[in-house]
């Protein structure tokens, strides 16, 4: 009898250390998220950049997207503001798109189509939809949030010579992919990879960080490490798209003016040449 | 086309004082721009756009060229612009060289020409220039500013429903309230299709001497135009206020019972406004209404002069899944003094509803990284009993080359309302451009 007893209570013990563990484990992968998630998409207080976007079929026949990047960060919560300018192609020039993010909540959008001098807001569900016809989600260009997967620290491993940590994220609501693999650098927590896995668990789309540049900027004595090009490639179709920032400024110095209705209109001209 | 002569030599006086301005403004420039040696003082891009529109119904209008095609052009758009660095002063003209194989002619349509001032919280632009008001999709309450539904209904690109207006443009930024405000001296009218390419009701098209009286300019003609504007619990609110003239035609004839002569001509016209704007339930909720002051018919008696009216709208567009989005809409008009306009009416005249009421979809899909587009615009109308119908699909080849392919497609049980006028002008269109 007393025996059973002790057993049970063993049980009973390491049942509730496992389950603690367990959430241990969860909450330092979720930290871990959030600590990538500020090193990838908020460096700075703010950012002014000018991106490329190289869209390339299976068979080699390519597209271009060149466009300028404004952010600011909400210096009081997880919230941001971008201002997306496009220069190339033709048929989408000095179209501008205003994003005013909200972590938890649909994100309020607008969009400046100039040929009719209009401005729109535009639906915020399509945050897992391409963004302008690349292999990026729109969610990809300005982060998801974080709370919105259930994180689990699969191992840590090398990812070529970079020491890692691999988490696991299940969306919590059904999304695009039922699984996503994440390599995040152990000491700058910037995202290296990141595979995504469809319905079928098969193999969807892959993320690589390709270069990695570290960004000077007042206060910060060896720069903010930045990746400066990106890719991401749809492994079934064969199509990817080659995202390269050319010029990353942090900390110029954005006024708030910049992301009003007035900015789509009349883009800032400093920060977009 | 007095004005396009003054504004271009503007732009051109405005342009040559640029690099200096530009000079002026590199000591200050923050960031990574550098100055390109070699690059043109000005920025030029454009298009060539060929379309080609051919009617389906085998049916010709009196007055066309006795061939099925609506329109067969080519069109060359040169796009010339320049903003200083410091971003204070700005030009911009976009016109168009085409040919017309229906009409066989060359001509020219200067699309936009203005200048740009900007000073703090204001901003100026002097010229020509396209202004779109409002939330709806094709549905006009508040954007009283003129259309041209020929371009529309003929298989060019959207923008060319829109015609620039001959205004200054102010525009006061601010936390509390932004404001726009346009004088527009110079009255331009919505185009309306014409009897060489479409059919559509008109109980005059018999009548031999056609004439168009269009407001003359002056101080008092000048149409105002007033919109202000923030955000307000998460909706983008907008009030405006509207003073001028119908820009839709109005006709009238000098004898009714045997007419000589059709005059088109543009009555007097207020209109007060709302419209709101936010994000809901994952999708984008739109409301608008307007009251349309017919300042020349208050008491509705006149048959020739469009009645008061109030118009209303409601839309939602939501994402039903990646690259497919659906937008729906319900749009109506109620006339003021419909006892009035119904005892006014000649004893055979069409006879309108009090209450006009539209209910139309657009469904769009992107394809193929979204070089491929489908889209389908309808629009039904279950009080005249008449609809629209405008699909298109449209490929871009690469970057720079698209084509397109779509149709026109109207139908209703009378030939005197709105989209049943246009019965027998159902068309398809394939169009090809090229953007440099």
């Amino acid at each position: 009898m007393q025996r059973w007893k002790w057993s049970l209570f063993l049980i009973l013990i390491l049942a509730v250390t496992g389950i603690t563990a367990q959430a241990q484990e969860k909450e330092a992968a979720t930290e871990i998220m959030q600590k990538k998630e500020q090193a990838f998409y908020y460096p700075g207080t703010d950012m002014q950049a000018r991106v490329t976007m190289e869209l390339v079929t299976a068979e080699g026949q390519k597209r271009l997207r060149v466009l300028s990047m404004l952010r600011k960060n909400d210096p009081m919560s997880m919230n941001q503001k971008y201002l997306l300018y496009f220069h190339e192609p033709g048929d989408v020039r000095r179209t501008a798109f205003l994003v005013w993010k909200y972590p938890g909540r649909d994100d309020d959008r607008w969009i400046f189509i100039p040929a009719v001098n209009m401005v729109r807001r535009v639906a915020a569900k399509d945050s897992r939809s391409s963004f302008v016809g690349s292999d990026f989600t729109y969610e990809d260009v300005s982060g998801r949030d974080v709370s919105a997967d259930t994180h689990t620290l699969l191992k840590e491993e090398k990812l070529g010579n970079v020491d890692c940590y691999v988490i696991q994220s299940v969306p919590k609501t059904p999304a695009d992919y039922i699984k996503k693999l994440t390599w995040v650098d152990k000491k700058t927590f910037l995202l290296l990879k990141e595979e995504y896995y469809d319905e079928q668990n098969t193999l969807a789309r892959i993320f690589t960080a390709d270069k990695i540049e570290n960004i000077a900027v007042d206060g910060v004595a060896q720069g903010i490490p930045t990746v400066i090009r990106r890719t991401m490639k749809n492994v079934k179709s064969g199509h990817y798209t080659q995202t390269t920032f050319n010029s990353i400024a942090y900390n110029p110095g954005l006024e708030d003016e910049v992301f009003s209705e007035r900015a789509l209109q009349n883009p800032p001209q400093k920060w977009i040449k | 086309m007095r004005l396009p002569v003054v504004m271009l030599t503007i732009m051109m006086v405005w342009g040559i004082s640029f690099p200096a301005m530009a000079q002026e403004a590199q000591a200050p420039a923050v960031g990574n721009s550098t100055v390109v040696e070699g690059k043109l003082p000005i920025e030029v891009h454009g298009f060539l756009l060929g379309i080609f529109t051919r009617r389906t119904t085998g049916e010709k209008p009196v007055k066309g060229n006795a061939g099925n095609y609506v329109l067969g052009e080519e069109r060359l758009r040169l796009d010339l612009s320049e903003t200083s660095e410091s971003g204070t002063a700005m030009f911009q003209v976009k016109g168009d060289i085409f040919h017309d194989s229906i009409d066989d002619k060359t001509d020219t349509d200067l699309r936009e020409a203005y200048a740009g001032y900007t000073h703090g919280a204001l901003d100026l632009r002097l010229g020509r220039q396209i202004v779109t008001w409002g939330v709806g999709d094709l549905f006009f309450i508040n954007d009283v500013f003129p259309k041209d539904w020929e371009s529309f209904f003929s298989g060019r690109p959207l923008e060319y429903l829109k015609l620039g207006v001959d205004s200054l443009r102010a525009r006061y930024s601010s936390e509390p309230i932004n404001a726009e405000f346009l004088l527009i001296p110079y009255f331009t009218p919505d185009n309306m299709p014409s009897d060489k390419r479409f059919f559509f009701f008109n109980p005059f098209s018999s009548v031999p001497d056609q004439r168009e009286v269009e407001p003359k300019s002056s101080y008092s003609n000048t149409e105002l135009a007033l919109r202000l504007y923030r955000q307000a619990a998460d909706f983008d609110l907008s009030l405006y206020a509207f003073r001028g003239f119908w820009h839709s035609p109005a006709m009238k004839v000098d004898n009714p019972a045997s007419p000589a002569v059709a005059t088109t001509f543009y009555p007097a016209l207020t209109v007060y406004g709302i419209s709101a704007q936010r994000n809901i339930s994952g999708g984008v909720l739109s409301l608008e209404t307007g009251y349309y002051d017919s300042r020349d018919d208050r008491k509705g008696d006149d048959p020739t002069v469009p009645n008061s009216q109030w118009r209303a709208l409601i839309g939602y567009q939501y994402q039903l899944w990646e690259d497919f989005t659906a937008g729906v809409q319900a749009y109506s008009e109620y006339m003021e003094d419909y006892g009035a306009y119904r005892n006014s009416l000649p004893p055979d005249a069409p006879i309108q509803d009090r209450f006009r009421g539209v209910l139309s979809t657009r469904l769009t899909q992107f394809l193929q990284y979204q070089t491929w587009k489908l889209t389908v615009f309808t629009a039904y109308s279950p009080t005249d009993g008449d609809y629209f119908i405008q699909p298109e699909v449209s490929y871009k080849i690469t970057d720079n080359l698209s084509v397109s392919g779509g149709a026109n497609i109207w139908d209703g049980a009378q030939e005197t309302t709105f989209f049943g006028q246009f019965n027998k002008s159902d068309n398809v269109y394939v169009s090809a451009r090229f953007d440099f």
